[in-house]
């Protein structure tokens, strides 16, 4: 067999290095495809024997032009393409989005779709804790604890496609309300999964907590200060971990978190340790959430009664014009959005997720940017990867819970 | 309490920033971008916004100056967030880095300029970051069209 020879092929990336800074360093390139760490990302380093001097990240190799994609389709049109962000907690990024359009409609949802939403997104939140926590385990060895969280995030993930059809990408959001309501029986299972989620991460603290191996090799590796975090961007659980409460839940309440009581975890150091333990006291927390959620679901319509943007039911549709008409209309031209623009954040499993809208009127955007927290993120990764183990990059940056499809877009 | 904390920073800003107007929870500026640094430096120094969300850009090609370029600041302190909207054109879209003041600037004025070519004077690593090397043009520009390949390594003729 006779291959081209490999420098034929163009290089994507021109490093911000070639050469080490000091006598004896060696460059070496880590990814974009290997084994060992989830997510398609490259980093170019520099060592000096085992330790890492300096880093240079590429990410981009998944990018396939969200942003370009959403200026030629209608708003509802979207919701699979965003659900596509972040895929291991879609319904965040569902709910997100539905709401920067709503803001820009001026559509209040109703009680039931708000806490439905709010239910739902702590729920996502779980399974991309559990995602993350069992892959950075797994990373560092620790099989059994992958194996207990990710049975659970199965579990879940077959509950949501109890409801929505779907176990990763949903597209169950809608603007203005929810595709449809929950199926009998499904909170009942919730209640079953809620438990059984606990006796396994009970199983892991008791693993992994107080494990001399564990501990060696995260706590004081990948540390952030507070300072730090704030100027390289970082949100969500990697700042918490720095000791700083910042949670958009609480801080700037949205969908249904006012009326919630829960607490926000933070951390002591910043290091790979305390993002572990931050993201189990999450689950805790969006667990406690979650049953508080299903005791204050209220009864009542899913959907708000909006013509420019709910669809009317399909019984309608086949027996009045005024119905055919609304449906047609909301098919082709897509729901009418006033001129403007907005900015709508949430607190996403990796940190804040922002949708930028900006509209000229009509029934497609004219344009759609997503402030997505894993790119911001690799931004500043190598404040975490510098001055440690070459060993140390693949369990650091499991901690930081980098995806793919949000970072590149 | 957030209009409280908004009267602050407009009575703070009145001589550095032009227009100032409230949209959906989010205190807008319109700025020249000759005032850019100076403005986002009080609003960093001053008035307490020591998060920089994002920076993006928006085309319109009918109109001149053809881009805006707009920023997000979130203050961790009053959970407040203010948008920076400056406007330029096309012959010379240019706009200083925030680099010196945010190091977060870095990564996404990298982006900005793949997607629209605004130049951020100073950044001195404009490199490609979601395209690659040797890629031409700006793909979020209204005049990039959507279905526009550009594959760097060529596509094989599939062999009878």
């Amino acid at each position: 067999v006779s291959l081209p020879p490999l420098t034929t092929l163009p290089n994507p990336i021109r490093p911000a290095f070639d050469k080490g800074s000091r006598e004896g360093s060696v460059i070496v390139n880590i990814g974009p495809s290997h084994p060992a760490t989830h997510g398609t990302i490259q980093i170019v380093a520099e060592l000096n024997g085992e330790r890492v001097v300096r880093t240079d990240v590429h990410c981009g190799y998944l990018h396939r032009g969200f942003e370009k994609e959403c200026e030629s389709h209608t708003w509802h049109n979207l919701i699979p393409y965003v659900d596509r962000l972040n895929y291991c907690s879609a319904l965040i990024n569902d709910f997100a989005y539905c709401e920067a359009v709503e803001k820009l409609m001026g559509i209040e949802i109703t009680p039931r779709c708000r806490y439905l939403r709010t239910l739902l997104a702590e729920y996502s939140r779980i399974a991309d804790h559990l995602t993350c926590t069992a892959a950075a385990l797994m990373e560092l060895g620790a099989m059994t604890a992958f194996l207990y969280l990710v049975t659970i995030r199965d579990y879940i993930y077959e509950h949501l496609a109890d409801l929505t059809g779907a176990r990763v990408t949903y597209s169950y959001g809608r603007i203005g309300g929810l595709a449809h309501d929950v199926p009998e029986g499904w909170l009942k299972r919730l209640e079953e999964i809620l438990d059984e989620m606990e006796t396994f991460t009970g199983r892991v603290h008791g693993l992994v907590d107080r494990n001399r191996i564990f501990i060696d090799r995260t706590r004081d590796v990948g540390v952030l200060s507070t300072a730090e975090a704030v100027n390289w961007g970082f949100t969500g659980p990697i700042l918490r971990s720095t000791g700083a409460a910042r949670d958009l839940r609480k801080d700037t309440p949205y969908l249904a978190y006012a009326e919630l009581d829960f607490e926000v975890p933070v951390g002591i150091k910043g290091d790979n340790y305390d993002r572990y333990y931050v993201r189990m006291r999450e689950i805790d927390e969006s667990a406690h959430m979650i049953r508080q959620l299903v005791d204050l679901l209220p009864a009542g319509p899913l959907c708000v009664e909006d013509r420019r943007c709910t669809f009317p039911e399909k019984e309608l549709v086949y027996t009045e014009i005024e119905s055919l008409i609304n449906h047609f209309k909301l098919v082709m031209e897509g729901p009418q959005v006033p001129p403007g623009e907005v900015y709508s954040a949430h607190e996403g499993a990796n940190g804040e997720l922002g949708f930028y809208l900006v509209s000229v009127g009509g029934g497609v955007p004219w344009k759609v940017h997503c402030r997505s927290p894993s790119f911001v993120h690799m931004g500043g990764v190598h404040r975490m990867l510098d001055g440690y183990q070459l060993a140390d990059i693949v369990p650091t940056f499991g901690s930081v819970n980098m995806i793919g499809g949000e970072c590149d877009r | 309490v957030i209009d409280a904390a908004f009267e602050r920073v407009r009575e703070r800003l009145a001589g550095v920033a032009g227009g100032t107007d409230v949209s959906h929870g989010v205190l807008v500026l319109l700025i020249e971008p000759a005032q850019l640094l100076a403005t986002v430096r009080a609003l960093r120094d001053d008035c307490g916004f020591d998060l920089f969300l994002d920076v993006t850009a928006v085309d319109w090609p009918e109109r001149e100056p053809r881009f805006d370029v707009v920023y997000h600041f979130y203050s961790t302190r009053e959970f407040v967030r203010v948008r920076v909207k400056t406007r330029v054109p096309a012959a010379d879209p240019t706009v200083d880095t925030l680099v010196p003041l945010y190091g977060s600037a870095r990564y996404m004025e990298r982006e900005c300029h793949d997607m629209y070519g605004i130049a951020f004077r100073g950044n001195d690593d404009l490199r490609p970051i979601l395209l690659y090397e040797g890629f031409e043009g700006h793909p979020l520009r209204k005049d990039y069209p959507k279905q526009k390949e550009q594959p760097l390594v060529p596509y094989r003729e599939p062999k009878p």
